[in-house]
């Protein structure tokens, strides 16, 4: 590896030794093609007319009239697919094809980057199969099928609880005997070195668009930055656009599932502590010898036992800060937020909402929120139905 | 205690390749594990690999993997894996490479680690998911300990990396005859006897092959590269799971089969 893909002293790439030469076959690529003229312009072709980039910054009005401060919402709900994974799969699927790779793999748990890849197979016509834990594959059965259509191949995980880690652990050994013809398209900004430096780069267009957005329509920075955190992609590529701007606070908002206090969450950097999985060392959820925890939440999308590796060093420097939101309160704002201003909010990003709902009366009215909505909550009917059943009203 | 260079040395005075069965330690339980393991020894295992069970075994496949979580079910923890491997010391001195996932070694604090199962009795480390790129974090507390380090050699590994990998290696190199992970395959890839003749040209480092290996024949046609051990484990890993609830049926087919091998070889 020409670098060590470090964050601090997380990160890395702590993979088995046969894994290695493929990567350095990808970090080679990225660091040639990334910022190539041809690459970058087929990029952003892409990006407009087939993700739908630029997406908008909307004030949510009566959002922000409930919870008494201006919350502004970063719109990847409406690109292609439905989040903001399109990005980052648009990015390494187009790296894929410059490597003259034929084949795709990749891990998923709500199920967006799965169908982000799916619909990236089509459109490149390479063959894809998409890894996804029984449990997930059970809640999240529309994107499963949406991906069927659009000709991927769904692998069912059995192993642990049949979520996200489980999907990786398989992704990862399927690479391994595939590593001559098969592009693992990683989906979040975690994992081994490079791909939390890829995801990143491919996800940072959301920090860029929506910082140069605030300027233009507000006049002036937010002062605080929320996105929601699993592996932490569509917040790493949020909280990068302000990096500089120490004023804007930058907030991860983690998912603190049944209950954080009794163990059954998926608050990595809330409540757990170093450790190496999945090829990174990062906070990890563990016990005290370091077998790996089963996680707990209500969003499959951030139902995973480690996170990203910049996200640690981002917490101990402090500049960015990292909280729990508990299921039953992301189920609340679900729905306010479907009534307040008629948008539904995928789980995942409704854990950064339920945190703007926490500060209620606590902010200065003229205090200004962006928050990454990260993807669109169609996907997530079924699951909220059963939490909360309708009425007949 | 016996070192790995007395028993190469030796088997290669009687033009012999080691036998290295792997086992999962505890796996399924402590009492079957260590008297399977005894029943290896006696059967004419020459070196051990034994395995720390893992949650997420991302190099391992399935055989392996359900060993795994039997043993964690059954109570394996890093200090029963001490104990384990000391009984076994007390019944032979025999070498003992011991295999884990990083996390393990990590938060037991990586020079206790190894100066704990020093003490035990292991002869050498291998950290299956810690490539030499990152040897450095372990060579040190190794050397210190008194522990073999050994690395990876796979189809994929160019020749200066081989270099490499020889350089990092004080037990043996661990050749993975396939691409993929762990488990009995029915066709061995012809890859192992190119693999085992290149790294016999850059190093006098032991090599011993495993991944895949599943018959007397396979073993066989390792043996005949050139490799100073064979290594076979997800086979062994199927006999005990085979035999579930049945330990001295399991230890049976354990001996025949590692009897039959070393016969074999």
């Amino acid at each position: 590896m020409k670098h060590r893909g470090r964050f601090g002293d997380y990160g890395g790439f702590y993979v088995p030794e046969v894994l290695i030469p493929v990567l350095e076959e990808l970090e080679e690529a990225f660091y040639n093609f990334y910022e190539d003229r041809q690459f970058v312009t087929e990029l952003a072709d892409l990006s407009k007319n087939y993700a739908g980039r630029p997406s908008p910054l909307y004030h949510a009005k009566r959002f922000s009239e409930y919870v008494g401060f201006n919350v502004y919402l970063k719109r990847e709900d409406l690109l292609h697919g439905g989040a903001h994974k399109v990005n980052n799969t648009l990015g390494q699927g187009l790296l894929a094809k410059y490597m003259g790779k034929t084949k795709l793999i990749a891990e998923t748990g709500a199920g967006q980057h799965g169908l982000a890849t799916a619909m990236i197979g089509a459109l490149f016509g390479m063959e894809t199969k998409v890894f996804m834990g029984v449990t997930d594959i059970e809640r999240q059965s529309v994107n499963v099928h949406k991906m069927k259509l659009c000709g991927t191949k769904v692998i069912g995980v059995e192993g642990g609880t049949g979520t996200l880690k489980d999907a990786i652990n398989d992704a990862l050994r399927y690479w391994t005997a595939h590593v001559t013809d098969t592009f693992y398209l990683f989906g979040s900004a975690c994992g081994p070195h490079p791909y939390p430096t890829i995801v990143k780069h491919f996800q940072r267009c959301i920090g860029e668009e929506a910082r140069q957005q605030c300027l233009d329509q507000i006049g002036r920075l937010p002062d605080m930055v929320v996105a929601c955190v699993g592996g932490g992609s569509n917040a790493i590529g949020i909280f990068s656009g302000f990096f500089d701007d120490k004023n804007v606070r930058l907030i991860g908002v983690e998912a603190g599932g049944r209950s954080v206090s009794e163990g059954r969450h998926a608050a990595t950097l809330v409540a757990g502590r170093v450790g190496i999985l999945h090829g990174a060392k990062a906070y990890l959820l563990q016990d005290d010898e370091g077998q790996v925890d089963e996680t707990e939440s209500v969003s499959a999308g951030l139902d995973y036992p480690a996170v990203g590796p910049e996200h640690c060093l981002l917490k101990d420097t402090g500049r960015a800060e990292y909280v729990a939101a508990e299921d039953e309160d992301v189920l609340d704002v679900f729905e306010l937020l479907s009534k307040t201003e008629g948008i539904l909010p995928a789980l995942e990003s409704s854990h950064a909402l339920a945190y703007l709902v926490s500060q209620k009366g606590k902010l200065d009215p003229e205090q200004i929120a962006v928050v990454n909505l990260s993807g669109r909550g169609d996907k997530d009917v079924s699951i909220v139905e059963k939490h909360r059943p309708l009425l007949n009203d | 205690m016996k070192t790995y260079k007395q028993v190469f040395s030796e088997l290669k005075e009687q033009n012999n390749t080691a036998l290295i069965p792997f086992f999962v330690l505890g796996d399924p339980d402590f009492d079957t594990s260590l008297e399977v393991i005894k029943a290896s020894i006696d059967a004419g295992a020459d070196i051990l690999e034994l395995g720390i069970p893992f949650s997420d075994p991302i190099a391992d496949g399935p055989t392996i993997q359900k060993a795994d979580i039997r043993a964690i079910r059954a109570g394996m923890n890093v200090a029963k894996a001490l104990e384990l491997v000391r009984k076994v010391k007390e019944h032979r001195d025999i070498p003992i490479g011991l295999l884990m996932y990083y996390n393990l070694v990590y938060q037991y604090g990586t020079e206790k680690f190894f100066k704990d199962f020093h003490e035990a009795g292991v002869n050498s480390v291998l950290i299956a998911d810690l490539s030499i790129d990152d040897a450095d974090e372990i060579t040190g507390p190794a050397a210190s300990a008194g522990l073999d380090t050994v690395f990876m050699a796979t189809p994929v590994t160019d020749p200066e990396r081989m270099k490499l990998v020889a350089s990092k290696t004080t037990g043996f190199i661990y050749t993975v005859s396939v691409l993929g992970v762990t488990g009995s395959r029915e066709k061995l890839s012809d890859t192992a006897e190119g693999l085992v003749g290149k790294l016999k040209e850059l190093t006098d480092v032991p090599v011993c092959v495993g991944f895949g290996i599943s018959t007397p024949e396979q073993a066989v046609a390792v043996a005949k590269a050139g490799a100073d051990g064979v290594i076979i484990g997800s086979k062994i890993v199927s006999l005990v799971e085979r035999n579930l609830g049945d330990r001295d049926k399991a230890i049976v087919e354990v001996s025949t089969f590692l009897a039959e091998v070393k016969n074999a070889i």
